[in-house]
């Protein structure tokens, strides 16, 4: 027996909830793996590296006491499983350079991670929502087309443009706030969350636009005219929560990735989240980072699809409703 | 006249490939319209506004400005146009394989791609660019890794639908040879769709090699290019803003005609390509789609949203 809603999606059994945790435990190994293999195979000793990075020219026993030490001497499948094991035990490694656990390195870039994330959204949907509504309700007259126009100009203009003008724009000619945020602050998240903000709000004004049109001509619409309600009541109690539903699936997978870090607003801004992490992770051949957070990314993502799939059911009660045989 | 006679039916396009024409010129051309040479460093020079001496000004090594720009477009769009036909070369060429082939090679081939499909793009080029070593090359190979996918899964679906038809029988009952049926008539009928597909795509590669430029995994110095001169002039954000300024505005410039230049050029080829191809295209676009929306998965039921989106 399967569900299917009247527009068409699967609601998700609890038997393929199972399925879908299995597949995410059996992708984490894999990329687990791969990761893995990548940095074996990646050109460069890590063991200079390090050296290197503290400006001092390593002897050869030195480099070889560093690898024993990183344990980089042992066979690449003894590595693997060295690792895993310690992973399953909740024990990520140390970082190369940092000398600190991978676990906490990534627990203390989570929390600005999260804040961006969801202040970035929030400004996102302040913008987007009202600006899609707008540029429906005077379609193809001069509002639309003005709107139009701005969110052609953000899906255009490169994310590291737009942060590097809005940092010369706001910190330095006006002086208003701080060129880096160094602590997070509400104030020294604005800068970083309205760059992305702007990204995104140009791809969903155009996403609340679409949605409002396709709703303003359907049946109970034009039967709430017929009625004589008022315009402005039909927006905000019939067509806006009908149009609205589609949003919150593109709000759960953007969440998705922005809480695996946006490296290059982060490295702007020197916002301290998880991409500016990971970004210095990769720079500078830091293994056990780089392995920590690819597995952290892969399970937050899936993780996250997975919730919003299983969520459908809440937002929308008509949903499920519907008994197919399937 | 028969050109002539295209350009007036199809104003929008004449005037954007003249535009796209012109920013190959110049990339060609860049060391005839160049006034000085974009390596040559002249430290008293450093750092000046824009004058007459240097249109855009110098940067910190007292390189000018303008030149550098005019060799970062050589530098882009040739890495692009490299870029984009690997990856098409590659792509089609696995995706024909899976399609008409099918079995194990079909398996391994579509599994690949769902998992690339289900994570971030920037993140795993990243990673893969930074594993590698940072340089141009490799940041178009990690740009491929991860890209090939697309053109591999439209390949895959076109040549399914077309083994579907007559021709396709007619030629297996006559006898014809594999060779001669993937050359005469399964690459002629699909080639038109990834060629829009790989025009429209342009744009994006050039702002993906830039970003990862900017991060410091694509170019490195002394190579002019935009993404990392923008990353350069970071730096000096309060004394030359004109490091950041005119950098970014070829960037997006250059984007905006390739992306106009793609699209009407799908405009002007789709009325020649059957519906069910178009709709297999448009898969593909709704799978990009829920990449810019940052986030996928295979499985999602959320797919009549995207569906919805791109009516």
């Amino acid at each position: 027996m399967r569900y299917i809603s009247t527009k068409g999606e699967k609601i998700l059994s609890k038997k393929e909830i199972i399925q879908r945790l299995l597949q995410i435990i059996i992708v984490l190994f894999g990329v687990s793996f791969l990761t893995f293999s990548l940095t074996y195979l990646a050109p460069g000793d890590p063991a200079y590296a390090m050296y290197e990075a503290n400006g001092v020219v390593p002897t050869q026993q030195m480099l070889e006491s560093a690898r024993q030490s990183m344990g980089l001497d042992k066979p690449f499948l003894m590595r693997y499983f060295t690792w895993l094991i310690n992973c399953l035990q909740g024990n990520l490694g140390t970082s190369f350079f940092k000398h600190k656990e991978v676990a906490i390195l990534l627990k203390d870039r989570l929390l600005p991670t999260i804040q961006l994330a969801f202040f970035s959204l929030l400004l996102t949907l302040i913008i987007s929502i009202p600006l899609g509504i707008i540029a429906a309700i005077y379609k193809n007259r001069l509002a639309d087309y003005i709107i139009r126009g701005l969110t052609f100009l953000g899906i255009s203009m490169p994310s590291f443009w737009v942060g590097l003008l809005l940092l010369y724009i706001f910190a330095l000619r006006l002086n208003r706030m701080p060129v880096i945020s160094s602590e997070f602050g509400f104030q020294k998240l604005v800068l970083p969350a309205a760059t992305l903000a702007i990204a995104m709000s140009a791809k969903y004004t155009r996403q609340v636009r679409a949605a409002v049109l396709e709703e303003i001509n359907k049946d109970y619409v034009i039967g709430a005219r017929a009625r004589g309600i008022e315009e402005n009541i039909i927006l905000i109690k019939h067509i806006l929560p009908n149009s609205m539903l589609p949003l919150i699936t593109l709000l759960g997978l953007s969440l998705g990735s922005l809480l695996a870090g946006t490296a290059v607003v982060e490295i702007i801004f020197s916002y301290p989240g998880l991409g500016n992490l990971a970004v210095s992770a990769v720079a500078t051949r830091d293994y056990p980072l780089i392995q920590g957070f690819v597995l952290w990314i892969s399970l937050m993502y899936m993780s996250i699809n997975l919730i919003v799939d299983i969520s459908y059911k809440y937002f929308d009660p008509r949903i499920g409703k519907k008994e197919v045989r399937g | 006249m028969k050109i002539i006679k295209f350009v007036r039916q199809n104003r929008q396009f004449g005037i954007l490939s003249i535009l796209a024409l012109f920013i190959l010129l110049v990339a060609l051309f860049a060391p005839v319209i160049a006034t000085h040479n974009p390596y040559e460093a002249v430290l008293q020079d450093a750092l000046q506004a824009p004058g007459k001496d240097h249109l855009f000004g110098t940067d910190v090594l007292g390189r000018d400005l303008y030149s550098r720009i005019l060799y970062g477009t050589s530098t882009s769009i040739s890495s692009a146009f490299i870029l984009v036909s690997i990856i098409f070369i590659i792509g089609t060429g696995l995706g024909i394989i899976a399609g008409y082939f099918g079995g194990v090679i079909e398996g391994i081939i579509m599994r690949i791609s769902d998992i690339m499909i289900s994570f971030p793009d920037l993140i795993l080029v990243i990673a893969i660019a930074g594993i590698l070593g940072p340089s141009l090359g490799n940041a178009i190979i990690a740009i491929t890794v991860v890209s090939w996918t697309k053109y591999a899964r439209l390949a895959r679906s076109l040549v399914l639908k077309i083994m579907q038809s007559d021709y396709i029988a007619a030629a297996r009952l006559t006898g014809s040879k594999t060779s001669h049926i993937l050359m005469k008539y399964l690459f002629p009928n699909i080639l038109p769709i990834l060629i829009v597909t790989a025009a429209t795509d342009i744009g994006s590669i050039i702002l993906q090699l830039a970003s990862l430029s900017f991060l410091g995994f694509g170019a490195q110095p002394p190579t002019p290019e935009w993404g990392y001169m923008l990353s350069e002039g970071r730096e000096f954000l309060q004394r030359a803003p004109w490091l950041l300024v005119f950098p970014g505005l070829a960037i997006f410039i250059v984007v905006v005609i390739f992306n106009l230049f793609g699209d009407s050029l799908r405009d002007i080829l789709d009325p020649n390509i059957d519906k069910e191809s178009k709709s297999l295209r448009k898969r593909e676009k709704e799978n990009e789609f829920k990449k810019d929306c940052k986030g996928t998965s295979r499985i999602h039921p959320s797919n009549w949203v995207i569906k919805w989106m791109w009516k």
